[in-house]
């Protein structure tokens, strides 16, 4: 019986042996670290921002940080330091939507398009003509249409992106489908929705979650974009590229209302491509040979 | 009654050369219990036949033309493939040649020799779990409650086979189809596969079909032979019946290639030339350019399958019924 209960409930999870190898990957914890900050940073916003970051305190303006404002304060004092916390947030909430949006949208199309190989043409060409916009490009276009809010730009960033997921998820699902084990489970009397959720799904996991790591990067970039551009967010809304966009105009004066929005974007964008990098090392074992 | 019929099977594939006949009126009849073995060269429609019987046939690619599967009282060919969903496994089950790639990387053996019986009988966890164990007893892995839980990168080439087995068998299947189940495994596990698929039979009561191109395998299993050559059945026989008088001159060639302790032979004998192409068969009997005894009506029209022993059927027009 302790066999049966031991295969039944306290079963080791598969992914403990990855978990460890990424534990001893020096990039990928910098990488942990550096993101973990900003999303940290980013929950905690309404407890840890000290002032609101839309307040308005013109006696205050273009102060350069130091003990009352850590991050300085910009043309109209506001607090960078409260406004750059609530950017973060942001940033965090639109990545990590788009990012649910393209695992969703992205899987359930890459897979349709690769296994049921009628439908291919026809999803790979609308997605081909989707992806052959440059991406800034066609969000600008998509929030045109939309409108300016939050909500219209993770949008937007989902339509941007999910082309590039359902790709690498099409890709991955066209050498699973092949397989012996394919075959044996079909064999064995297995339909078509336990093929592809237990015996083609699983197995393309690995690239997915390694492109996934990415793309958070690109929508976090992409938004920014967007939002210095004036096609995001509407200001006031504190997003990092909202604020970039009004520090640029002082930028000899008051350059820390540029550089640190800037930092952190660097800091977000650099830490999930590390993670990136460490996931791919561990989850590619082909690659990992090389490296 | 026989619990499997093939009848005038032909089975076509789609090419670049236009459709193929990768097999022709194939017919046979599986009894309950039997083993009928099928031999021929790579290409001869073996593995096709098998795959047709199964309807795991490449779609679009290929489509069976004519004939009928009969099985339990339906016509395979021509049911849905949910229904075919419900007979693959319980109906009839398959083990394939790759030990090492027929097995999900990602999930446990336990986890998929419990999907399937899942798949097909509303059981318990528990319940499934200990007939799956039951099962991996049966097939011969040693403490199998706790090999359970382990992956196939953690079993040799033997035991995946054996894991295979207890997958296509879990279900009680009447009919097992296995497709070259040894080739990829050393000689010693030869042996213990191919007595584990007889005690199986003999346990479980089911049919099997055994695909091979190795005589050796088929003298010692087999209960009736199915020879094949280019699509086409060219002799069908009882195992003894088939080694000691063997009829179509095809079926001697391919004995004459089997090296044997007994007889003193300096060199094995091999058969001239090669298995013609699918898209370029000769007119008529399609061995007749190969054949020792060929003569000129061999090239006009395909042999018949006849009777020339009682239960002993050859297609060979040089051969007189005795």
């Amino acid at each position: 019986m302790a066999a049966e209960d031991d295969f039944l409930e306290v079963r080791q999870p598969p992914w403990r042996a990855a978990t460890r190898r990424l534990l001893h990957h020096r990039l990928f914890l910098l990488g942990l670290i550096l993101f973990g900050m900003v999303a940290i940073v980013a929950i905690l916003a309404p407890w840890i921002a000290p002032q609101d970051p839309n307040k308005l305190a013109m006696r205050f303006k273009f102060r350069p940080p130091d003990r009352d404002f850590l991050f300085g304060t910009d043309n109209f004092g506001r607090s960078l330091w409260s406004r750059v916390i609530w950017g973060a947030r942001l940033s965090m909430l639109i990545g990590s939507s788009v990012v649910l949006i393209n695992a969703v949208c992205g899987t359930a199309i890459g897979a349709a398009a690769g296994y049921f190989r009628q439908i291919d043409n026809v999803l790979m060409r609308v997605n081909d003509a989707l992806m052959a916009f440059p991406a800034v490009l066609l969000a600008i276009a998509v929030t045109a249409v939309l409108g300016p809010s939050v909500n219209d730009v993770i949008i937007a960033l989902g339509i941007v992106y999910t082309p590039r997921t359902a790709r690498i998820v099409r890709s991955s699902v066209i050498v699973l489908r092949e397989m012996d084990y394919v075959q044996a489970a079909v064999a064995a009397g297995a339909g078509h929705w336990r093929i592809l959720r237990r015996h083609i799904l699983p197995n393309a996991l690995a690239p997915l979650i390694v492109q996934l790591s990415f793309l958070f990067a690109y929508a976090v970039l992409t938004e920014a974009t967007l939002s210095f551009l004036g096609v995001g967010a509407v200001p006031p809304t504190p997003t990092w590229g909202n604020i970039m966009a009004e520090g640029r105009q002082y930028m000899i004066d008051a350059p820390w209302i540029i550089a640190i929005p800037g930092l952190a974007l660097m800091m977000t964008v650099l830490g999930l491509n590390l993670l990136g990098d460490g996931l791919r090392d561990v989850l590619d074992p082909r690659l990992r040979v090389q490296s | 009654m026989s619990l499997l019929e093939v009848r005038d099977l032909t089975t076509v594939f789609r090419t670049g050369r236009g459709e193929v006949t990768a097999v022709e009126d194939i017919s046979f009849d599986l009894a309950e219990g039997e083993v009928l073995g099928i031999v021929g060269e790579s290409g001869s429609g073996k593995s096709v036949t098998a795959l047709t019987i199964m309807g795991l046939l490449p779609r679009p690619t290929a489509r069976i033309r004519s004939g009928a599967i009969r099985f339990g009282g339906e016509d395979l060919t021509r049911l849905p493939e949910s229904r075919m969903q419900r007979i693959r496994g319980p109906g009839i089950a398959m083990v394939f040649q790759e030990p090492m790639t027929s097995l999900n990387p990602v999930f446990s053996i336990g986890d998929q020799i419990m999907e399937t019986i899942r798949a097909h009988e509303p059981l318990s966890p528990r319940a499934a779990f200990s007939r799956a164990v039951a099962m991996l007893e049966k097939v011969g892995i040693a403490s199998a409650a706790t090999r359970m839980a382990d992956y196939p990168h953690q079993l040799s080439g033997g035991q995946r086979q054996r894991v295979m087995l207890a997958i296509a068998l879990v279900c009680r299947p009447r009919v097992l189809i296995a497709d070259e189940p040894t080739t990829a495994l050393d000689v010693t596990i030869q042996a213990q596969i191919l007595d584990l698929l007889l005690d199986l039979r003999d346990e479980l009561g089911m049919a099997i079909i055994l695909i091979t191109h190795n005589m050796g395998v088929i003298a010692e299993t087999a209960d009736r032979v199915l020879v094949m050559y280019a699509g086409r059945i060219a002799e069908e026989a009882p195992v003894a019946g088939l080694f000691d008088a063997p009829l179509h001159p095809y079926t001697n060639g391919l004995l004459e290639c089997v090296p044997s302790l007994t007889e003193d032979r300096a060199r094995l004998v091999a058969i001239p030339g090669t298995l013609p192409e699918a898209h370029r068969r000769p007119p008529g009997c399609r061995y007749a350019p190969r054949c020792p005894l060929a003569a000129a009506d061999c090239g006009h029209g395909l042999p018949p399958l006849r009777a020339l022993v009682p239960g002993h059927r050859a297609a060979c027009l040089r051969i007189a019924p005795s």
